[in-house]
């Protein structure tokens, strides 16, 4: 006799199980299928392109009425199964219907998760799951604002199938960057980036608070920060949980997932579960692939038939038409990893494999995933892949072939790209030049005059020499950044200016980085490189500063701070010095010493003291002296005209105007100034990075000069009449080298590698030069003169640096 | 099997950034990692290195500010010349809320 089969849901993975049984024995069983949703089978996986309008629900059908009909498959669509009597064996239906079965098979999916905050209950709140969801999504059109939460695989395709119809969709993803589970972080930017570029707004690291309604509808997403995302349709696309109510109502055994042994057998021996809603060895289902090979064993076991069902690994693909992108494997890095990442920025595309003892174990691909097959094989058969380790990113067709390339950078460069700065010449004269017979690079400096003033682009004309004469020409060594690049400091920071690059993620996909995502000595210097190349946009990554800059004091060798405020010139006020000695006093600071700057410091601050410690000095009117900063530190001076028989000018006051219009700029290396009002030098003028000696006849204005791991006597660089010009030619002085230094170079160095002449032309021969670098320093300074604890101090910025996430100092130890 | 408490959102740790759990056996270092991980780590290893929670983050590593000693923040071993290792903590996320192993606020390191 034939036996019974109960089906419970006609989804995916049961529909494969079907197929595979009447395949192997069309008379074996007797079967019935339930399903709630109100139809049989479709490929649910393509919902996307039928929400984008590329397909359409006919198209995507797997069975249809009569595939069921000549199979022999009764079908009661649109009806659960409310309750299963084990005991005897049978199946209630939703109307009270008692069906026996002989074997009985799960196949019930999984739900998707809705965020219980307040509102989500409301009309208009729906998820990403099946066909009425769907539908609702594509009832949106043009005069329609829609919001999804979730930037992962499902929450994107719905606000890319959305926006496609003209939706205007805002994508709120409470992650740093999109599909974080499948991409790194340079990955996650360039899809950013293409979702933007179709008009989809995109927010990271935001956190939904609530959802606000009208009328029972849905009408804002609110969240935490307060912003309100206002929406006529909000979809959750955050994850989803198997569905296991109804195995666990009838006591199965359950985990996560319905618990399923090799053979797809729950506890109970005559019933099967099959797709999302099983649990299999601690693991549980999200994509197609495993559930097929678990239909195939439930086939042949309910056939009798031996076979094991083994989790293999898995790919995942987004269906974003313009973003193809792949991801496969596991890519989280580990000390016994190694990553090849590989960039080619004209292109948009990325790719970074994970190895793992000679073997690809995951890959990530963005732009071109037309090698993913050959990646997921060598996962797959964990293939060995030593011999072909150095061309292996290039895939299957470079084996054996081209290396790779360390000019990718400037090859993507425009002709128009300027190269050299100082003269105005540009990529396509230095290339002119060299197609004019112009073969060595003083050549190109004779003809083009690119590269002969100050010499920073000379690693770029290099490049373009090597890139167009090809392997005629010899490629000079050079110092690089750091190990993750092939580039030097002077080549980075030109190439952020020409391809006007606005993020360290955006330089390390447009330069070729080496690392996915750099390193402690890279991060910082393209940080400022950012910070002084853009100023008035928000390009400053705190995270990529070292912590005294981060957290604006200095951490000592016991973790804790030092607090020093700025007295401008070295002058302070009996207020001051009672503000200083109160938090003393009331935040017990062990320590008060006078610094070799000219000003207090407090020694031995608490990390979580620092936000109230200058909130009280702030009422006494004092700013943060950012002892700590590769910045402008301090300008000392002497007392001068004001006191001293010997004063020939108003040093502390010229001292004073200096320090107050550069207070708050970030620059290379600390930057230190004294002024000192006669030769005899008592605020040492002649060893800092910028001195002024005072004279009858004006100002003398030295500069590179050290007195710290160097020393050496500052140079002259011009002497002028005025307090004004002298104030001119100290902001210019310092914007070129904040412009042309190289991180961590202090103003002496620099000067080695341009030389004093260079220098003294540009600001104080070329008087138009001077003002012009002047003028960009004061407009750089109305960014970034702003004193960092006001903000920290009374507007909350960045207090999760100084109190604790969580503390258990006083629950007992279990 | 093992507990787990709440210790806040994964919006509290700016990406890239890191904040410390207070327990009475010494402070532990979470860090929130550009891929989108989260690890809990010892602040101190002691005598050698930390704050660690001060440190520049890149990739799955963190540099300690006092003498750039580099610790993967999965294994907690310190890397390339440096030998040390700092106690490791299990943690997890679910529905957006940070899980720490109530094992490491009693002060025991994750067995390995
Ligand atoms: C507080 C102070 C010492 C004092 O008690 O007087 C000081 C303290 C530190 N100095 Fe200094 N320097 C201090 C004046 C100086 C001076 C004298 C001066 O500015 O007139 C010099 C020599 C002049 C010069 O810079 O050319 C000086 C040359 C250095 C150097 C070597 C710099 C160089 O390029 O050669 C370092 C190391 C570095 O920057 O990499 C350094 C680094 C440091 C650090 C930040 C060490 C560190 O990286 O953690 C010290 C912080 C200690 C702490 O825990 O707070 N300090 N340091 C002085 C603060 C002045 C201020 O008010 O801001
Ligand atoms: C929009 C979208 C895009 C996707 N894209 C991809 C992709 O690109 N690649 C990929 O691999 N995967 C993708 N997936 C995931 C894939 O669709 C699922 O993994 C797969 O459909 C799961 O199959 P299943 O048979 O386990 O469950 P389902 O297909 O969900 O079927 C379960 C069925 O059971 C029914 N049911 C539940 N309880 C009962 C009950 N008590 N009585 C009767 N019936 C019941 C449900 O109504 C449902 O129809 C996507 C999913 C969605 C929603
Ligand atoms: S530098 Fe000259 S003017 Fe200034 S205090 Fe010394 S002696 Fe007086
Ligand atoms: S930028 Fe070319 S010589 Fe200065």
């Amino acid at each position: 006799m034939t036996q019974k089969l109960i089906i419970i849901g006609a989804g995916m993975a049961t529909g494969r199980a079907l197929e595979q049984l009447i395949e192997a024995d069309p008379n074996a069983y007797d079967v019935t299928l339930f399903n709630a949703e109100p139809r049989g089978n479709y490929n649910r996986i393509m919902l996307s392109p039928v929400l984008s309008g590329e397909k359409t629900y006919e198209e995507i059908v797997t069975h249809s009425a009569e595939w069921y009909e000549e199979n022999g498959v009764t079908c009661r669509f649109g009806e659960r199964v409310a309750n299963v009597d084990r005991a005897r064996k049978v199946v209630i239906a939703e109307n009270g219907e008692e069906l026996p079965y002989d074997k009985l098979m799960f196949g019930t999916g999984s739900n998707p998760f809705i965020i219980p905050m307040l509102g989500h209950d409301l009309e208009g709140v729906i998820a990403y799951r099946d066909l009425e969801d769907t539908e609702l999504m594509m009832s949106m059109n043009e005069t329609n604002k829609v919001v999804v939460i979730g930037g992962g695989l499902l929450g994107l395709e719905a606000a890319a199938g959305m926006a496609a119809r003209g939706v205007d969709v805002t994508v709120v993803h409470i992650m740093g960057h999109l599909m974080e589970r499948q991409l790194d972080e340079a990955a996650g930017y360039l899809l950013r980036k293409a979702l933007v570029d179709k008009g989809i707004t995109v927010r990271c690291q935001a956190n939904s608070k609530q959802i606000l309604g009208e009328n029972g509808k849905v009408r804002a997403l609110q969240l935490d920060d307060g912003t309100e995302l206002p929406c006529d349709l909000l979809v959750m696309a955050v994850g989803i949980r198997p569905n296991v109510k109804l195995a666990q109502d009838i006591g199965l055994a359950v985990g996560k997932g319905i618990h399923v042994d090799d053979q797809m057998l729950t506890s109970d021996a005559d019933i099967l579960a099959v797709g999302e809603c099983v649990e299999h060895d601690g693991a549980i289902f999200g994509l197609v692939a495993p559930l097929y090979d678990q239909a195939k064993v439930a086939a042949k076991t309910l056939l009798d038939e031996p076979a094991t069902f083994v989790q293999r690994e898995i790919s995942t693909k987004l269906k974003v038409t313009g973003c193809d992108l792949f991801s496969a494997g596991d890519f989280a890095e580990g000390e016994d990893r190694e990553d090849i990442v590989f960039r080619d920025p004209a292109r948009g595309v990325y790719r970074r494999l994970v190895l793992q003892s000679n073997k690809v174990i995951g890959a990530v691909m963005y732009g071109d995933t037309a090698d993913s097959n050959w990646f997921f094989g060598l996962i797959k058969d964990a293939t060995d892949v030593s011999d072909m380790r150095d061309t292996l990113i290039f895939g299957p067709a470079y084996q054996g072939g081209t290396p790779m390339d360390p000019l990718a950078a400037v090859a993507a460069l425009p002709d128009d790209a300027e190269i050299c700065g100082c003269n105005g010449i540009s990529k396509g004269q230095i290339i002119a030049a060299i197609n004019g017979g112009a073969d060595t690079l003083d050549a190109v400096k004779a003809t083009s005059k690119a590269g002969s003033s100050c010499g920073s682009c000379v690693g770029l004309v290099t490049q373009v020499l090597g890139l167009t004469l090809g392997d005629e020409f010899k490629m000079p060594e050079k110092e690089t950044i750091c190990k993750c690049s092939d580039l030097s400091h002077d080549d980075v920071r030109k190439l952020i200016i020409a391809k006007e690059l606005k993020s360290i993620p955006h330089v390390m996909q447009d330069l070729d980085w080496k690392s996915p995502g750099g390193c402690h000595v890279c991060r910082p210097a393209l940080n400022y490189y950012l910070v002084c190349a853009w100023p008035g946009e928000e390009v400053d990554d705190g995270k990529s500063r070292f912590i005294n800059e981060r957290v604006h004091a200095n951490i000592q060798k016991d973790g804790t701070y030092s607090v020093v405020p700025r007295m401008l010139g070295g002058i302070t006020t009996p207020k001051e010095l009672r503000a200083i000695a109160d938090v003393a006093d009331k935040f017990k600071v062990p320590t008060v010493k006078v610094t070799g700057g000219q000003r207090i410091d407090l020694l031995g601050v608490k990390k979580e003291d620092l936000p109230a410690i200058w909130y009280d000095l702030g009422e006494a009117g004092m700013m943060s002296g950012q002892a700590y900063a590769k910045g402008l530190r301090t300008v000392k001076t002497c007392v001068g005209t004001d006191h001293c028989r010997f004063g020939t000018q108003d040093s502390t006051g010229l001292g004073i105007k200096i320090e107050s219009e550069m207070w708050g700029a970030w620059s290379p290396h600390k930057f230190k100034l004294a002024v000192t009002g006669c030769p005899r030098n008592c605020a040492e003028a002649t060893c800092k990075d910028l001195g002024i000696i005072c004279v009858d006849s004006g100002y003398q204005i030295l500069v590179g000069g050290a007195a710290g791991l160097d020393l050496l006597e500052a140079q002259l660089l011009v002497t002028v009449p005025t307090e004004e010009e002298a104030i001119e030619v100290s902001c210019a002085f310092y914007q070129l080298y904040r412009e042309g230094a190289q991180y961590l170079h202090r103003p002496y160095k620099w000067i080695a590698k341009v030389g004093l002449d260079w220098v003294k032309e540009q600001v104080a021969d070329d008087l138009e030069n001077r003002a012009a670098l002047a003028e960009r320093f004061r407009y750089s300074q109305k960014f970034y003169q702003v004193d960092p604890w006001a903000e920290r101090a009374r507007k909350g910025v960045d207090s999760h640096e100084f109190t604790p996430l969580a503390d258990f100092t006083k629950v007992a130890a279990e | 099997m093992t507990d787990f408490i709440d210790i806040g959102s994964v919006t509290d740790i700016p990406v890239q950034g890191a904040r410390i759990v207070r327990t009475a056996h010494g402070d532990i270092a979470v860090f929130h990692t550009a891929s989108g991980h989260f690890y809990a780590v010892d602040e101190y290893l002691e005598g050698k290195a930390g704050p660690l929670s001060n440190g520049i983050q890149h990739g799955e590593k963190v540099t300690d500010p006092m003498r750039n000693w580099v610790f993967d923040l999965a294994t907690g071993e310190a890397q390339g010349a440096d030998e040390g290792c700092v106690g490791t903590y299990e943690m997890k996320v679910e529905d957006g809320r940070l899980l720490l192993s109530s094992a490491a606020i009693a002060g025991q390191v994750a067995a390995e």
